[in-house]
Formats: structure tokens, sequence, C-alpha cells
């Protein structure tokens, strides 16, 4: 299948979505909402490290992606359960209210 | 256009589409619907890099099982509208005008930078992304990582359990 896109416009797209990502990060209170950015920043290098490996001809980027996927399930487990633990105790997901550890 | 060509703007615009909403929406639901919708586009994205068993594994993981964990403690904590989402605004929109800059710069730097000239998939890419060559090369040159991202999920599984546990004298 003949395919004429170039390689940089992947880069291009996963940087435009970092930046979405890292936006949503800085601007949000919401603790889950900056979870699922968190996730949206991975997702934007997992689609850099598939553009290489497809175009480099070498499976090691998929495999790299593959394990990025495994820590980001690790993550979701253990993030959504602090936050439910913070929840628990302080009732409230929004992180500028939490201010505990803050000197 | 090719067809190829055609799938690569439709999921494109709408993968930015998509986060964009995502990061602008009020409540946390729709915000997560909009994550994933983004991760259809992203796996349709992949689809045209030819990599067929992570097109499938995103939908599987990240749309599947992550993000109806997502859903689950958003429903969970029944949470309202963020509703002073603006509290520090000057703050906020130094930090919106930040990274903007960062991502000027990255688009000086490619329009600057010499292209990497690679406008067409080799002929080895299917294979690359086909579930035999992934697997073999998982279960070969990378079987320690891969025990070990094993032994890391059993940790986060553990983790996850003793944190959102209520304490015994509760």
């Amino acid at each position: 299948m003949p395919q004429t896109i170039p390689l940089d416009y992947y880069l291009l797209l996963s940087s435009a979505l970092f930046t979405i990502g890292a936006v949503g990060v800085l601007t949000r209170r919401n603790a889950i909402i900056m979870f699922m950015c968190i996730e949206l920043m991975l997702n934007s290098v997992n689609l850099t490290l598939v553009a290489f490996s497809s175009y480099l001809g070498d499976s090691a980027g998929q495999i790299f992606v593959f394990f990025v996927m495994t820590v980001a399930a690790a993550e979701a487990a253990v993030g959504l359960a602090i936050i439910l633990a913070l929840f628990r105790n302080k009732q409230t997901v929004y992180v500028d209210e939490v201010n505990l550890m803050r000197w | 256009m090719s067809l190829a060509t055609a799938a690569f703007f439709v999921f494109a615009v709408g993968a930015i589409a998509t986060a964009i909403l995502m990061i602008t929406r009020k409540s946390a639901i729709p915000a997560a619907l909009c994550l994933i919708t983004h991760f259809f586009c992203l796996s349709g994205l992949y689809l045209t890099l030819q990599a067929q068993l992570l097109a499938a594994l995103q939908i599987l993981v990240y749309a599947g099982a992550i993000m109806v964990l997502v859903v689950f403690v958003i429903m969970l904590l029944n949470l309202g509208d963020e509703a002073k989402a603006i509290k520090h605004s000057q703050l906020r929109s130094v930090l919106i005008l930040v990274a903007t800059g960062v991502m000027g710069l990255q688009l000086f730097a490619f329009l600057l930078a010499q292209q990497s000239g690679r406008t067409e998939l080799p002929p080895t890419a299917m294979l690359v992304g086909s579930v035999g060559e992934l697997g073999r090369v998982l279960y070969t040159d990378y079987l320690f990582p891969f025990e070990a991202v094993s032994l890391l999920l059993l940790a986060a599984v553990v983790g996850a359990v003793v944190i959102s546990k209520r304490r015994l004298e509760d």
C-alpha cells in the first residue's frame, strides 16, 4: 500500500497533543481530570514511538509502547486509589484545597 | 489523496479536537468520554502506521480497562461541576502562555530543521507491527523487562488495595 504521509507529520501531531495535555495538567484543579491529561501526554509519546518504529522498520519502539501501556495501567490503579483515599479524608478532589504538605 | 492519507488527516484532526474538548470540559464524565474518543482516534493512527497489535491493545487496554476504572471512580465520588474553575486566573493565563510558547518553539524548530525525508513506510512495516513478530521479540529479546513489568503490575495491584482500603481501626 503506497503511503505518502511524512514521518514529520506524526511528530508534529504528537507534540501538539503533548502540549494540550501539559496545558490541561497546568490549568485544571480536578485531580481526576489532571490524571486523564497525564494519560493524554503518555499517549502522545506512544504515538512518536510507534511512528519511528514503523518508519525505521524496527520493532523496539512498539515493544516500548507495550511497556508504557503496562506502566500506565499500574499508574491508573495506584493513582485512582490515591484519589479515593484523598476523597475519603478531605471530601475533595480539587488539588488546591489539599495543602497538607505545603510549608 | 490516497485512502491512507485521508485516514491520517481525519484521525489527526479528531485526536486534536477531542483532546482540546477534554481539557475544557467542566465536569469529569464528558471529559472521560472525550478521552475515550481520543483513544479510538489514536488507535486509527496506529493502523495508518501498520501497527495492528498496538491498535487493538490501545482499545482493549486504554479505552477498555483504564477508562472503565476512571469512569467508575468518577461515578463513585459523585462530583459536581468544577464550581470555581478559575481561581488564579492570572497564573492560569501565564501557564497557558508558557505552554503555547513551548509549542511555538517546537513548531519553529520543525520548520527550521531538515525534514526527515521519510515519506513512505518501508515494506517491512507491516511485518514489524504484526502480532507474530512483536510476540517473538517480546518473549526473546525483551523477556527480562517483560517479567519485570509483570512484577510491577503485581506491586501496583497490592498497592492500590492497601491505599484504598479503610484502616482497620475505623
